[in-house]
């Protein structure tokens, strides 16, 4: 995360805070905040496909969204090829747009269906370049095939295609202006499992040939062990754990990502039979988040501490950051399985 | 499940066309299975394969026009539901049959309370008084594992969570101790640690009510973990069935192996490129007089095209709708 070692960062996120305002009564008063991002700090190494993953409300999304500056951020930084993004004025922050692109989950909602293929892929074009009619049109050409499209099909509309073909007009759109880094906000979440193998080998191909950085965003845990290197485990606001991706689906540490990996249904009859551990409880909200550990409602090894302090992020091993109390240096001897509180939980994950 | 029992649903020769302004759509084509008292089959398919229309169909939940069922046969204790009449129909849905489907944030009404809607079905079907649905009520929220239901029978659907939502479906479907509960993607719309407390809970109240199961999704982890015999639908058939753990270690159908192999686990061994399947699914706008899986098949013979190969046994309980599994092309070649 922090690592200045061989492969250097491409994005730096710094305590990034994304607070949206909650208004109520008449006067519409300001009385509190969701806090949807809430002190979030992760690199992106060139050339590298972090996968973000967590539970629907998580702050996943918004973190995506915030790190393209898509919100005016609540606090941190956001350094993009050296450039801190949240300070920079509107005109120079659309000067390095093209840089940075999204795809994005709903290819039906993401693209106007009153523009063609060819408007579509093209608008990026028009809006940030100055080529020549036939160079954009030849342009356009050329990211069709390379997202695997039908030349033929340019001049047809969106409600033409099928999901999986919508989200590579999609995809070829991110790529009209040689961008460096995409985020991909769950971009399979909508396509059938047939169709997902397709577009996530797409994605694989293209960050080869044009050295791409992807920021993958998924709730599918399983594709983001397929797709992503380094792997960020988000919980309520919060980054819980962060690691190499084979070290984080062989050894989770946090107990939360044990949690849900362990609620991960496996295709094969004999590992269903083995037990789970099942959370109880839902997620509370984060307009209201629980003091100390945004998990203690929830968590199976939860410790008094847990309930007054907010941990801190450290790195318990090289590479391998984790916030939870389990992990403090005054709790090594108790470690990840030494403590079982078998607490009863506020199933609606409230604290009093 | 044993072989001999008499199996409380036996559906043979389903057939459902839907009317579109641009032709017929043949949703469900030739759909047979039966399903064992106790006994939870799951369905599986991607979208557009027919899996919903089929469980609808047999309930008459399709609305017709612009469906239209063909033809078949819907056996449940002892008459045929498609030659029922609606008011016949309207007493087995939501009383002998229960349904819960994929959303719950849309299929409760937000402007009743949740005890409301629990005791609907109880005074419908089974003529409940106020307070005799009221006590029942409780008690199904507390089998679904809501805690404190006796005061949340008074909420409205916007105060509970999605999963807790989700409960509540369950709770309303299993109101008057139906035989068979059809659950539509029930967690699909789901958290996976939800969607882990779902599973549970299934298999829990399944044991303990003795109903019979027919859980319809798209996701293979999911029936591994919770069904006794699997179905598998592509283009509106049925290309395989059989015994769950038969399914994954033994699967004959290619559209069921390359389904296997195309999604990735979060254990194991990691594939460096995913197998894909390639091409779209059919839409199909006639009755198929060939193999709908052709156009995506590894292994396409002639005869595919030709002809719509019917389901072979290929074991015990197991068959598969494919020319390969085909004893005369087997042994004959084709």
């Amino acid at each position: 995360m922090r690592d200045t070692a061989d492969p250097r960062p491409l994005v730096s996120v710094r305590d990034l805070k994304m607070h949206f305002p909650i208004h109520t009564g008449l006067l519409q008063r300001h009385t509190g905040d969701v806090k949807a991002v809430d002190g979030v700090s992760f690199d992106v190494m060139e050339g590298e496909t972090l996968g973000l993953v967590g539970e629907s409300g998580c702050g996943k999304s918004t973190c995506g969204r915030a790190v393209l500056r898509l919100y005016e951020l609540t606090g941190g930084s956001v350094t993009i090829a050296g450039q801190d993004i949240a300070k920079l004025s509107q005109g120079a922050l659309r000067r390095m747009r093209p840089t940075m692109q999204m795809v994005f989950q709903d290819p039906q909602a993401s693209l106007n269906p009153r523009m063609s293929v060819r408007q579509i892929i093209q608008e990026p074009l028009d809006e940030h370049t100055r080529l020549g009619r036939a160079e954009k049109r030849e342009k356009v050409l050329e990211l069709m095939d390379a997202v695997g499209l039908n030349r033929r099909f340019a001049g047809r509309f969106p409600h033409a295609f099928s999901g999986g073909q919508r989200q590579r007009i999609g995809i070829a759109r991110a790529l009209a202006l040689n961008p460096r880094f995409i985020v991909c906000d769950e971009p399979i979440a909508a396509l059938d499992v047939s169709i997902q193998a397709q577009v996530v080998n797409l994605l694989e191909d293209l960050q080869e040939q044009f050295g791409l950085t992807y920021l993958f965003i998924s709730h599918d845990l399983s594709m983001v062990r397929h797709i992503a290197t380094r792997v960020a485990v988000m919980y309520l606001g919060r980054i819980v754990e962060l690691a190499p991706r084979e070290d984080l689906y062989a050894d989770p540490l946090h107990p939360y990502t044990r949690a849900l990996l362990s609620a991960v249904p496996e295709p094969d009859p004999d590992a269903a039979a083995r037990p789970r551990t099942v959370l109880t409880g839902d997620v509370p909200s984060p307009a209201n988040p629980p003091k100390g550990c945004n998990f203690c409602t929830r968590c199976p090894q939860v410790i008094d501490v847990c309930h007054e302090v907010d941990p801190e992020t450290r790195e318990v091993r090289p590479g391998r950051y984790v916030a939870c109390h389990l992990f403090d240096q005054d709790n090594e001897g108790a470690g990840p399985t030494g403590t079982r509180g078998d607490k009863e939980h506020n199933q609606r994950g409230e604290t009093t | 499940m044993p072989d001999g029992a008499q199996p409380v649903l036996d559906v043979t020769g389903l057939q459902c066309v839907f009317h579109t302004r641009g032709g017929e759509v043949h949703a469900v084509n030739d759909v047979s299975f039966d399903l064992a008292p106790g006994e939870l089959l799951g369905v599986v398919g991607e979208s557009g394969s027919g899996k919903s229309v089929t469980m609808m169909s047999l309930i008459g939940l399709v609305p017709t026009p612009p469906a239209e069922l063909r033809g078949g046969r819907v056996m449940f204790e002892g008459r045929d539901l498609m030659q029922a009449g609606e008011g016949d129909l309207r007493s087995v849905r939501g009383g002998r049959i229960g349904f819960v489907f994929q959303d719950p944030m849309t299929s409760l009404n937000p402007v009743f309370t949740v005890g409301m809607q629990i005791a609907e079905p109880l005074r419908k079907h089974m003529g409940l008084g106020k307070r005799a649905a009221r006590d029942r009520a409780v008690e199904l929220l507390e089998l679904v594992g809501i805690p404190d239901a006796a005061r949340r029978l008074g909420d409205y659907p916007h105060q509970f969570s999605g999963g807790m939502r989700q409960r509540v479906m369950i709770a309303i479907a299993l109101a008057c101790d139906p035989k068979v509960l059809i659950a539509d993607e029930p967690t699909t719309a789901l958290d996976v640690t939800i969607q882990a407390q779902i599973l549970e809970l299934m298999k829990e109240l399944r044991d303990k009510l003795g109903m019979a199961v027919i859980w319809i999704t798209h996701d293979l982890g999911v029936i591994a973990g919770i069904a006794d015999r699997v179905l598998v639908m592509y283009g509106g058939q049925i290309v395989e069935h059989a015994p769950v753990r038969e399914l994954f270690a033994n699967p004959r159908h290619p559209y069921t192996q390359a389904l296997l192999t195309t999604v990735p686990s979060v254990r194991g061994g990691r594939a460096r490129r995913l197998t894909v399947i390639e091409g779209q699914p059919p839409i199909l706008s006639s009755p198929p007089a060939a193999c709908p899986f052709r156009d995506r098949c590894p292994h396409r013979m002639p005869i595919c095209d030709r002809a719509n190969p019917q389901r072979y046994p290929v074991g015990a309980r197991h068959d598969a709708a494919c020319f390969l599994v085909d004893p005369g092309i087997a042994a004959g070649g084709a």
